[in-house]
């Protein structure tokens, strides 16, 4: 199967600070990617290095096996909804229509017309008037009518209310269905995603922690809770992604492809939720681990 | 993408047709009676001798409406370099749209062609008609302008011929690099004005004088070089001569240095400044008592040797300069198109 997105040690930076670092990352076609993270964690960064709107500081990154942004046929392969999901403040929804079917190679003009007419948007309403939740609409319809491979979005309905979100999550996920595409989506919450992703990477402090499909993230990423015990106590198969430690008990939070056998713990399963704030709460995990060591 | 560039710019490509209609009418009615009532004026003054009087008069009338299409011609490439050049990218990068537009099928550099060329263009040929019809509609005035308002003189040279059109497609191009560098509106807008301003004084005050080699040249005394020729009364003091910014023969010629010269050839006074002159006002041509008037005394003064020495650009020079200034700002403009699209793909997102 070919890879959507492929990075290789890719890295950004801006003056000292390194946005996104590290990033080695292959995304099979075909799955509904969330990526999720912190605010300031890489996102927007990895985003818009994917659709070419920034270069590399250092790595490679290669997206449907092209240069992102690299020419007229690569920019008609990717569709892209920025942040905040802009679009033209003077003009009307019509005239975006039309700009969607003058700049773009393959346009599939009766699929924006009937999608903006079930949205019930006017088409000669400028889109400065728009709500937040129908101009994000308005900017899915131009990325889906360009018919893309990959559709790219960042951060869609952060800015909307919970019925906006659930629409626009609907409406993208009816579209996938129908064109079969590719999308990558970002979020800073993990409710956004879950229902609709098939494939997720977290992504904190600018470092990827850990990317694969959820089914087997969810099969392979349990708690443990049981009498305390260290860390280093752990069979090396099992790897420590969080820990919390009262007087007694310990709980942690591995990845592991073997079974636990260990009846000390009391295993559960992880939800996705759970799951990702535990990787978002590593940093502070590592932090801990040094402060038991020092008291010991 | 000319459509979009277009459905963009429109609104302020009417506001601008409409302001230079109404001056386009204004010129266009006023201009032949403006252009006849010189030509009848000419031929009665030419008869009596008094077309000194009458040049004056005629300037004086319609001065107000000379020195505000003048203006009109100097802002314009000011205003699209502001208005036009220094939003067109921020805009976009405020807005987040930039982010919309470079996603859809067509390349960045394309996107910045259209947008460059359409509206580059729009303001080149607007700017060039306005200096075009601005130089028909003045050209009697100008012909009887006094020196400092003639067509040579640095605040009407720019409001002439085709310069403001390099001005245009300069000032343009300056506000759209400003704003991609800058990335915000309000600042883009107050650099560009700052650096089209500085240059537009450089330009008169350093680069203008020395496109061509300018001339040197000692003349007599006349009245067409004297701004001021004064003899004592009862003989109080020597007569006192003040030189104004103007060679004989080459009248609208743009005088860059001025000097008046001693018999020995020393420079004694700049323009402006009055001096003494050296000569006898108790006997002889410029003795007050003697009756003989200014003409002989001023007579005397030639022959004694007293000179103007001035360095100017003929009049003849005009065209030659515009075509030469236009060149420099074509030169400027080209190459400023080339940074905006070097930095649009390589550092700008």
């Amino acid at each position: 199967m070919t890879s959507v997105l492929e990075a290789h040690g890719l890295g950004k930076r801006y003056g000292r600070r390194w946005a996104l670092r590290e990033c080695s990352i292959d995304i099979p076609a075909g799955h509904v990617v969330g990526l999720v993270g912190p605010n300031g964690a890489g996102k927007t960064t990895l985003l818009k290095l994917a659709s070419g709107q920034l270069e590399p500081t250092t790595g490679g990154i290669t997206v449907l096996g092209g240069r992102p942004a690299g020419g007229r046929a690569q920019l008609a392969k990717v569709g892209f909804v920025a942040q905040d999901t802009p679009v033209y403040a003077g003009l009307s929804v019509a005239d975006h229509l039309r700009l969607g079917a003058r700049l773009n190679l393959r346009w599939d003009a009766a699929m924006a017309r009937e999608r903006i007419a079930r949205l019930g948007l006017a088409p000669a309403q400028r889109a400065g008037k728009l709500s937040g939740g129908q101009r994000a609409q308005l900017a899915l319809t131009l990325g889906l009518a360009k018919r893309p491979e990959l559709l790219i979005l960042d951060e869609p309905v952060a800015s909307l209310d919970p019925l906006a979100r659930r629409e626009f999550m609907q409406g993208l996920m009816e579209a996938t269905v129908e064109h079969e595409f590719s999308v990558v989506l970002s979020s800073h919450l993990v409710s956004d995603l879950e229902r609709v992703c098939d494939f997720l990477i977290v992504i904190v402090d600018s470092r990827v922690q850990v990317a694969g499909e959820t089914d087997k993230l969810l099969a392979t990423h349990y708690r443990l809770t049981g009498p305390r015990r260290d860390p280093d106590r752990l069979p090396a198969d099992q790897h420590v992604i969080s820990a919390s430690h009262t007087e007694r008990q310990s709980t942690y939070v591995i990845r592991t492809d073997a079974p636990i056998h260990d009846p000390a713990w009391t295993v559960t399963g992880l939800s996705l939720e759970d799951l990702v704030l535990a990787y978002m709460d590593r940093r502070t995990v590592e932090n801990r681990r040094v402060a038991l060591e020092v008291r010991r | 993408m000319i459509w979009l560039t277009w459905r963009q710019f429109r609104g302020a490509a009417a506001m601008t047709a409409a302001v230079l209609v109404v001056l386009a009418v204004a010129l266009a009615l006023t201009g032949p009676g403006l252009s006849s009532g010189y030509s009848t004026g000419i031929a009665s003054c030419v008869q009596s001798d008094s077309c000194k009087n009458f040049y004056d008069q005629f300037f004086g009338t319609y001065q107000l409406p000379f020195l505000a299409v003048s203006l009109v011609v100097l802002l314009l490439p000011a205003l699209v370099g502001l208005f036009w050049g220094a939003p067109l990218i921020t805009r976009e990068l405020e807005a987040g749209t930039h982010l919309l537009v470079w996603n859809q099928g067509i390349t960045r550099a394309r996107w910045l062609t259209v947008k460059l060329g359409l509206i580059g263009l729009v303001a080149m040929a607007a700017t060039c008609l306005c200096g075009l019809a601005v130089t028909w509609w003045s050209s009697p005035l100008d012909k009887s302008a006094p020196e400092e308002l003639a067509l040579m003189a640095p605040l009407v040279f720019g409001a002439r011929g085709i310069a403001p059109m390099g001005y245009a497609a300069f000032a343009f191009a300056l506000g759209v690099t400003v704003g991609m560098l800058v990335r915000r509106t309000l600042p883009a807008m107050a650099l560009t004005l700052a650096v089209f301003a500085a240059l537009q004084l450089a330009m008169p005050l350093l680069v203008r004088p020395h496109l061509m080699p300018p001339v040197t040249g000692t003349f007599e005394l006349s009245e067409s070089n004297m701004d001021h020729f004064g003899i004592p009364r009862h003989g109080a003091g020597p007569p006192d001569i003040a030189l104004k910014d103007a060679v004989p023969g080459d009248a609208g010629a743009w005088v860059l240095s001025n000097e008046l010269l001693d018999p020995s050839g020393r420079p004694i006074a700049g323009a402006g400044q009055g001096a003494p002159i050296e000569v006898s006002t108790t006997s002889g041509p410029c003795a007050p008592s003697g009756g003989t008037g200014m003409d002989l005394c001023l007579v005397e003064i030639n022959r004694l040797g007293y000179r103007q020495q001035a360095t100017y650009q003929p009049l003849e020079r005009f065209w030659p300069f515009q075509w030469i200034e236009t060149g420099i700002y074509a030169l400027l403009t080209a190459g400023l198109t080339w940074f905006s699209f070097w930095w649009i793909r390589r550092r700008l997102s």
